[in-house]
C-alpha cells in the first residue's frame, strides 16, 4: 500500500503543480497516471506546441513546460504510479481512501485530488462488430508484450509512428506482418516509413492501402478479418489471422472516475469555487475535469485551483493547527530531499 | 460586425439553423460548442488542433472551404466513419464566404 497525504489522480500540469503548493504545507504527494509519463496533454498531445498564457512565460513549448514542472517539483520527491489508471476508490472508517488501479496497486491518503483533464486516454477502437468477443482473443488495441505474438499471423491497421513502428518490430518476432491503412501515405518518422518501404520490398510486411478492415470473423478466437480496398470494393481480401491490432491512437475518457459518486455535469466533476472540494468531503477536482460557473479550461486556472486545494487539504489533515501562508521569497523552498531554496540575505557592514 | 447563417444537423439528427460571427476568429467547431450543439467533453477535445478529430463534420454545401492541412488530412486519415465530404469542424473559420454552409456532424467516436 502506498502512502501519502494528497492522491492526486492526474499528472498533467494541474497535478504537477499541486505537488510544489502541497510540499510548501510539508504535504507529500503521489501521483496516478494511466499514461507512462507525467506531462497529461502537454506530453501526449501536443509536447512540440507552443503555449502562450502561462504568465510570466511569453511563450513556451508544453514539453517544456511540463520539464519545468517536474524540476520545480523535485525537491518534494513525489511519488508515481505511471501507466495504471485510478479504478476504484473506497473510503475508510476514519473517513480516509483507498484508490486502487485497474493493475490492483493501492493508495492510501486522507485526501484525494482528482486532476484528471479529460480524462484517462484510451486507445481508440475501430467501429467494427463483435469487438468485445475478439478482445484478449486475439484483437488487442495497445502491444504489452511483443513475444505474444511469436510466429503467428498479425495485422496491423493505421497509419501514425505507432502502427509503422510495431510493424517493423514484429518483422523479427511474427510468421507474417500486414500492415492495412486508408492511405498510401504514412504519417510518421522519415525512417520509419523509409523502413517499412524497405521491408515492403524485401516481402516481409504485407502492405495493404488504401483500404480498411471491415469485419473480424472466428468462433472462438479471432481466425480472420475481412479488409475491403477503398479503390476498388471487388477486391476485397479475406486474410487469415491470429491477431489484429488496430492502433487508431488515443482518446480521453472520463472512465471510471465518472461512478466514484461524484456530482458530475457534462461530462466534467461539480466543484465549490471555496476550494474546489467536490460533492463528496475530502476529495477535490482540479483543473480542466471539474467545472463550475464560469469555468476556464486553462492551464493558468488550474495552476489557481490546484494552490487552494491545498490549502484546504491542509486543513482538512491538520484541523488543529495554526498555518498562515508564507510567500517563497520569505520562507524559500525547503525540500523533502533536504535541499534549501531561500533568498540571498542582505548583509550589514560599514563601507570603510 | 457581420454575423452568416449556417446550418447545422446535430448527432441526433435535428437541424439548427444559428448565426455565427466572423469577428470573434472563431471556428465551425467553437460555433457548435458555443451554441451547445453537441455536449460539452464530445467536441473539441484536443482544443481545435486537428488532433482528435472530435468535430468531425460531414460538409453538404458546395463552399469553396480552405484547403486542408497536412494536419487535418493525417488525422481524417486515421478517424472513423470519414467520408468525402469529412472535414474537421476546427480547421474551418468563419467568413462571410460561408454563409450558408450546411454541415452534419459526424457520430461521436
Amino acid at each position: 500500500m502506498i502512502e501519502t497525504d494528497i492522491l492526486i489522480i492526474g499528472a498533467g500540469p494541474t497535478g504537477l503543480f499541486a505537488v510544489f503548493e502541497a510540499g510548501l504545507l510539508q504535504l507529500k504527494c503521489h501521483l496516478i497516471d494511466a499514461l507512462p509519463q507525467a506531462g497529461g496533454q502537454c506530453s501526449e498531445i501536443y509536447p512540440k506546441k507552443p503555449i502562450y498564457d502561462i504568465p510570466g512565460f511569453p511563450e513556451v513549448l508544453a514539453g517544456d513546460l511540463v520539464d519545468n514542472l517536474m524540476e520545480q517539483i523535485k525537491p518534494f520527491e513525489p511519488g508515481f504510479t505511471l501507466g495504471e489508471r485510478a479504478q476504484t476508490i473506497d473510503t475508510l472508517e476514519d473517513g480516509t481512501f483507498v484508490v486502487t488501479t485497474n493493475k490492483g496497486t493501492k493508495h492510501h491518503a486522507p485526501v484525494v485530488a482528482i486532476a484528471g483533464g479529460l480524462g484517462s486516454f484510451e486507445p481508440r477502437k475501430p467501429p467494427l462488430d463483435n469487438l468485445k468477443r475478439y478482445e484478449d482473443n486475439g484483437l488487442a488495441y495497445i502491444i504489452k508484450d511483443p513475444e505474444v505474438y511469436r510466429n503467428k499471423k498479425v495485422v496491423i491497421a493505421g497509419g501514425g509512428d505507432s502502427a509503422l513502428d510495431w510493424s517493423i518490430f514484429l518483422t523479427d518476432v511474427a510468421s507474417e506482418v500486414t500492415l492495412v491503412h486508408r492511405r498510401n501515405e504514412f504519417r510518421g518518422a522519415l525512417d520509419s516509413v523509409e523502413k517499412v518501404q524497405q521491408l515492403k520490398n524485401q516481402g516481409k510486411i504485407n502492405l495493404i492501402t488504401p483500404a480498411e478492415v471491415t469485419a473480424l470473423h472466428g468462433a472462438e478466437k479471432l481466425e480472420g478479418i475481412s479488409i475491403s480496398k477503398t479503390a476498388n470494393a471487388q477486391e476485397d481480401i479475406l486474410l487469415e489471422t491470429d491477431s489484429f491490432i488496430p492502433l487508431f491512437g488515443l482518446s480521453p475518457k472520463l472512465g471510471p472516475i465518472a461512478d466514484w459518486g461524484l456530482d458530475i455535469e457534462r461530462n466534467a466533476i461539480k466543484v465549490n469555487t471555496f476550494d474546489y472540494q467536490t460533492n463528496v468531503p475530502g476529495i477535490y477536482a482540479i483543473g480542466d475535469v471539474n467545472t463550475y460557473p464560469g469555468k476556464l479550461k486553462l492551464i493558468l486556472c488550474g495552476f489557481h485551483e490546484a494552490t487552494l486545494m491545498c490549502q484546504s487539504a491542509y486543513q482538512r489533515i491538520h484541523p488543529d493547527k495554526k498555518y498562515v501562508m508564507k510567500y517563497t521569497t520569505v520562507g524559500g523552498v525547503t525540500g523533502f530531499d533536504g535541499s534549501k531554496k531561500e533568498a540571498p540575505k542582505a548583509v550589514v557592514k560599514a563601507i570603510e | 460586425m457581420t454575423d452568416i447563417k449556417i446550418k447545422i444537423t446535430d448527432r441526433e439528427g435535428v437541424l439548427h439553423e444559428v448565426d455565427a460571427p466572423t469577428d470573434m476568429n472563431m471556428n465551425l467547431m467553437e460555433v457548435v460548442r458555443s451554441y451547445e450543439l453537441a455536449p460539452e467533453g464530445t467536441i473539441g477535445i484536443c482544443g481545435g488542433m486537428a488532433m482528435c478529430a472530435s468535430c468531425q463534420c460531414y460538409v453538404k454545401s458546395d463552399h469553396n472551404l480552405p484547403e486542408m492541412s497536412d494536419d487535418e488530412d493525417a488525422m481524417l486519415a486515421e478517424a472513423f466513419n470519414v467520408q468525402d465530404n469529412s472535414r474537421l469542424g476546427c480547421q474551418i473559420h468563419m467568413t462571410e464566404d460561408l454563409n450558408g454552409l450546411e454541415v452534419e456532424l459526424a457520430p461521436e467516436s
